[in-house]
């Protein structure tokens, strides 16, 4: 394989690889702007990639699937939504409930469904014109419809919270959820919306690894990228277009595992699959020792609101 | 005319509640799990009382259920101690693989020594390795406030990666038609066992360190600052507590705990390193940890409780039901416990009017 083609091949699975951490870490984003954190991201993916999964196999449609992903990814989200916006639950053991539940109702659901080929997977699909632009084209623009629609999502998450009065909405909710209620938004409400509409990305997260990049479904095979999603989410200091870049990144160091295996490099494949959990934590720290554990959170993040305590 | 419903802060967290609430949660969960089990077209009735039966049903079930108890008992320990002081150790599951790990490097290399050397050996080297392997997590924690729950659970895939390593690659054993096994440990690397049973002697070791926790945590100074700390890192700083030692400390006994898990399990149970040593004790005693509100004594008694879920779990696979049906059940009973706090908390008040 000429030097070219190797590069080509790394950056665009490191694309089809970010793809699903993406989704989930968008999720996220929105999530924890609007003030709660969502530790439930892994299990969330999981039901979503089952869900989806079954749902395309049942219909023959992978966009039924990807909806029925969605809508499961909301229910998780619904659940968590209750337990910390109104019970004012430990967010903490809320979301480890969610990932462990996930993992769990996923495996028993989806134990009739492992090996069965998906029958419409979404497929790559060459954009006219700018799938011809050399390297270029074959890195971004020879993927499946999901992957168009993510770079879309960015940008209206970014547009969002940027330019609209909602967007300002949710983040108030999450800086000063006080301040925000004597202004007369609903807190409760918005944080119900967002931690659902979190949750149904995260679902999405999941299909695009069962209908779109693996097409399959395997026990546990986020196999800890909604944890990374979490870190991802800190690394991009809550700003989708550093989400983006920082998603692509960790696709291109799992994609250089698999592609340096391929390309009969002599190191233990285990040590090769270590390297997106590596680069995490070392990613992690690199952004809080230079910003000395300052980061840009929304203020109110992990503090369940009271309204009595205002 | 509607009803108002208010919730009321009560004073001091109802002690009934404390007790009813775990209660009805694991009630709650099996009703949840039930429906499951129905839309799947399973009869729920017959696959509980199998679960039910296999677990505690025989002298086999029961000595099964303590067997799996054991590694949930330590690290359901090893992780309450984190959790005092608001550290959210999640590695338990790597540091238990680590504490497995480094606890079978001896036998593999001296598989000679006499069983009073090999023993505390193992012992001494999975706490160890189990402690360093949290302590990382640990000093970015307090080094540069890397949120611990995200390391340490990064953690814990790359410690099933490096056993998985070891027993792929140079701890294979050579004789082992190409099994990813280690080769088996000598009889002196062997826990003893109870009677004819396979239940080993970690439960002891469960039952000491339960015993140590209650008088170090509820008891001590030490157990007090930690509280503190935890409580209130500013509060804690403010009266001259040394909050990175302490991190430092728990996290570290919190993993060496976790770790001497690992090392009952490979000198008790196994007799050889292999991958898939647990079946997630280390996420399971998450549940069973806060379940039992992190106290030493309950713990013992919850972790029973699981162990049993887990048997049965184990056991109705052979009806056809995917073990998964218990992991779904526990993640079930921590939506509840963590719901039901808000009962421990708050009264619900219902009335039309306020009485001021």
């Amino acid at each position: 394989m000429g030097e070219q083609a190797f590069f080509i091949a790394i950056l665009s699975s490191a694309v089809i690889a970010g793809t699903p951490i993406l989704y989930a870490a968008l999720g996220e984003l929105i999530t924890e702007k609007a003030g709660v954190t969502n530790l439930g991201v892994e299990g969330m993916m999981l039901i979503g990639a089952v869900s989806g999964f079954m749902a395309a196999i049942v219909t023959g449609n992978s966009w039924i699937g990807l909806l029925a992903a969605m809508l499961a990814g909301g229910v998780m989200g619904l659940i968590h939504a209750v337990l910390t916006v109104s019970l004012r639950a430990n967010q903490v053991v809320s979301g480890l409930a969610l990932t462990i539940f996930g993992s769990g109702l996923s495996g028993y659901l989806g134990k009739s469904f492992i090996g069965i080929p998906v029958t419409e997977p979404f497929r790559g699909v060459a954009l006219p014109v700018l799938g011809d632009i050399p390297f270029l084209g074959s890195v971004l623009f020879r993927h499946d419809v999901l992957v168009y629609l993510s770079w879309g999502l960015v940008l209206a998450v970014w547009f969002f919270l940027q330019r609209t009065r909602a967007g300002l909405f949710l983040q108030a909710v999450g800086e000063n959820p006080g301040a925000a209620d004597s202004l007369g938004i609903h807190v409760f409400g918005l944080r119900y919306l967002y931690v659902i509409v979190g949750g149904m990305l995260c679902g999405a997260g999941g299909a695009y690894l069962s209908l779109a990049s693996a097409p399959s479904w395997l026990e546990n095979m986020t196999a800890g990228r909604g944890w990374i999603a979490v870190a991802l989410v800190i690394f991009a200091l809550w700003r989708p277009e550093r989400a983006l870049v920082g998603s692509y990144l960790f696709g291109g160091i799992d994609a250089l595992g698999f592609h340096l295996q391929a390309a009969g490099v002599h190191l233990s494949h285990f040590f090769l699959q270590m390297l997106p959990y590596i680069f995490t934590i070392t990613v992690l720290t690199v952004v809080m020792a230079k910003r000395g554990g300052r980061l840009a959170a929304p203020g109110a993040l992990g503090v369940p609101y009271d309204r009595e305590e205002r | 005319m509607a009803m108002a419903v208010k919730f009321e802060k009560r004073l001091n967290p109802s002690a009934a509640m404390n007790l009813a609430v775990p209660l009805l949660s694991l009630l709650a969960a099996l009703l949840v799990g039930a429906v499951f089990l129905a839309l799947t077209g399973r009869d729920p009735g017959e696959v509980y009382s199998a679960m039910f039966k296999g677990a505690l049903g025989s002298s086999y079930g029961l000595s099964e259920t303590v067997v799996k108890a054991i590694p949930l008992m330590l690290c359901a320990l090893g992780i309450s101690a984190a959790f005092r002081m608001q550290l959210w150790n999640i590695g338990a599951e790597g540091q238990f693989y680590m504490g497995a790990f480094a606890a079978s490097w001896l036998p593999l290399t001296f598989p000679d020594l006499p069983s009073l050397v090999m023993l505390p050996g193992m012992v001494a080297l999975g706490c160890a390795a189990g402690g360093l392997w949290a302590l990382a997590p640990a000093l970015l924690r307090a080094r540069w406030k890397v949120n611990e729950i995200i390391t340490t659970l990064m953690f814990n895939y790359l410690a099933i990666l490096w056993v998985d390593y070891l027993v792929y690659g140079p701890w294979k054993d050579p004789k082992g038609f190409n099994f990813p096994l280690s080769a088996q440990f000598s009889p002196a690397a062997a826990l003893p066992t109870f009677g004819d049973s396979r239940i080993h002697v970690g439960l002891v070791f469960a039952i000491l360190l339960a015993i140590l926790f209650w008088i170090l945590f509820e008891k001590s100074r030490w157990g007090y600052e930690i509280k503190v700390i935890g409580a209130s890192e500013s509060a804690a700083r403010y009266a001259g507590m040394d909050i990175r030692r302490n991190i430092y400390l728990v996290m570290f006994l919190s993993g060496a705990v976790c770790g001497l898990a690992g090392m009952t399990e490979v000198s008790g149970i196994a007799g050889r390193l292999q991958p898939g040593l647990s079946p997630g004790y280390g996420y399971t005693a998450i549940i069973v940890a806060w379940l039992s509100k992190l106290h030493p004594a309950a713990i013992l008694i919850v972790a029973v409780l699981f162990g049993a879920l887990q048997v049965g779990g184990f056991f109705v696979q052979t009806m056809g039901v995917p073990a998964s049906v218990s992991s779904m059940l526990q993640g079930a009973v921590l939506f509840f416990v963590v719901g039901g706090e808000f009962l421990t908390k708050y009264r619900i008040v219902i009335g039309r009017k306020e009485v001021a």
